[in-house]
């Protein structure tokens, strides 16, 4: 059984390093994630939000519902931690 | 669980730390515009300080400082603060989350505006994520029962 | 983006990710964890992705070794296999 988890352990990380391959160079400014919507950003965050800092910008402004829905989440969270786990002493 | 012991160098030294990291987690969530950091960071920040409260004296003292209810209540209130925010937004006839139509009610321009909105956000994120830290290691250390943890 | 350095951190990385779940002791296990993340925020920020680097580090290294190890006190300290 030991065995077989180190097979699959060692095929999944055979995939994984051949999937690597076709990987984009580090900082490619052709590759697909730099050419679609990333030069919009880049020119337009600082004209149309005057925050100098672009992945504020991006998170808290054009993807706004995203940070929502990740706060929510941590909200959830706690709110399931202490239904499940708390225990008010008598 | 450990015996309950009282140090006095690490009661002093946390009393004496713990402004300084409070005031070093405000700076990153009010600075998130200019530099890294945000409400997500600063909010840990804020309630890691708190946690180093709850190590170094006990988990009454701390609850005698910041009781449960209003805990709880500030986990409610960062969310608040976001959501009333893109509710204003909708009011003020722009989308939900559309920080430009705030300056109908700031004093400053539209581009201004939405600086303005991304800083009220990450208020909002940052108070929901302190209680939230401080409420699941409360839970987490004393078994839900909040009499003892480490100390 | 120095190669060198890269390679240092990365070798640390992966030292730290295999002690981490290859201790017996629980305790030491959440603390090498700890370091784990430290060397990933290490190189995030070496790869230039500073807010990244700023959430591993406040969250990663700092935030959830403290639950882990609120976790460890209130179960045992020694793996079963």
């Amino acid at each position: 059984m030991k065995l077989l988890a180190l097979l699959a352990v060692c095929a999944t990380g055979a995939l994984l390093l051949y999937g690597t391959v076709d990987m984009p160079d580090w900082s490619d400014p052709h590759s697909p994630a730099s050419i679609h919507v990333s030069p919009r950003y880049i020119e337009k965050a600082m004209e149309e939000t005057a925050v100098p800092n672009m992945v504020t910008s991006v998170l808290a402004d054009y993807r706004g519902y995203d940070t929502l829905g990740e706060t929510v989440i941590i909200f959830t969270a706690a709110m399931a931690c202490i239904l499940l786990i708390r225990r008010p002493r008598k | 669980m450990i015996a309950h012991f009282e140090d006095v160098i690490i009661q002093t030294v946390c009393r004496i730390l713990l402004p300084f990291i409070q005031l070093y987690g405000l700076y990153v969530i009010a600075h998130g515009h200019h530099s890294p950091g945000g409400g997500f960071q600063g909010g840990v920040i804020l309630g890691a300080s708190f946690i180093l409260f709850c190590v170094a004296y006990d988990i009454k003292e701390a609850k005698r400082r910041m009781s449960e209810k209003l805990d709880t209540m500030f986990c409610s209130l960062g969310l608040i603060i976001y959501s009333g925010i893109g509710i204003i937004c909708l009011v003020l006839g722009g989308n939900y989350l559309n920080y430009s139509r705030l300056h109908h009610i700031l004093p400053v321009n539209p581009i201004d505006a939405r600086s303005m909105g991304i800083l009220g956000i990450e208020i909002g994120v940052g108070i929901t994520v302190m209680a939230v830290m401080i409420s699941l290691f409360l839970n987490l250390v004393s078994s839900g029962e909040h009499e003892e943890g480490l100390q | 983006m120095i190669w060198q350095l890269d390679l240092i951190l990365l070798v640390f990385v992966i030292v730290c990710a295999v002690a981490s779940i290859t201790v017996k002791d629980l305790l030491s296990s959440a603390i090498i964890f700890g370091a784990y993340s430290f060397f990933m925020c290490l190189l995030w920020a070496e790869m230039g992705s500073v807010d990244v680097a700023f959430t591993e580090a406040s969250v990663g290294a700092g935030i959830s070794t403290v639950f882990f190890i609120a976790a460890v006190f209130q179960t045992t300290r020694r793996t079963k296999d």
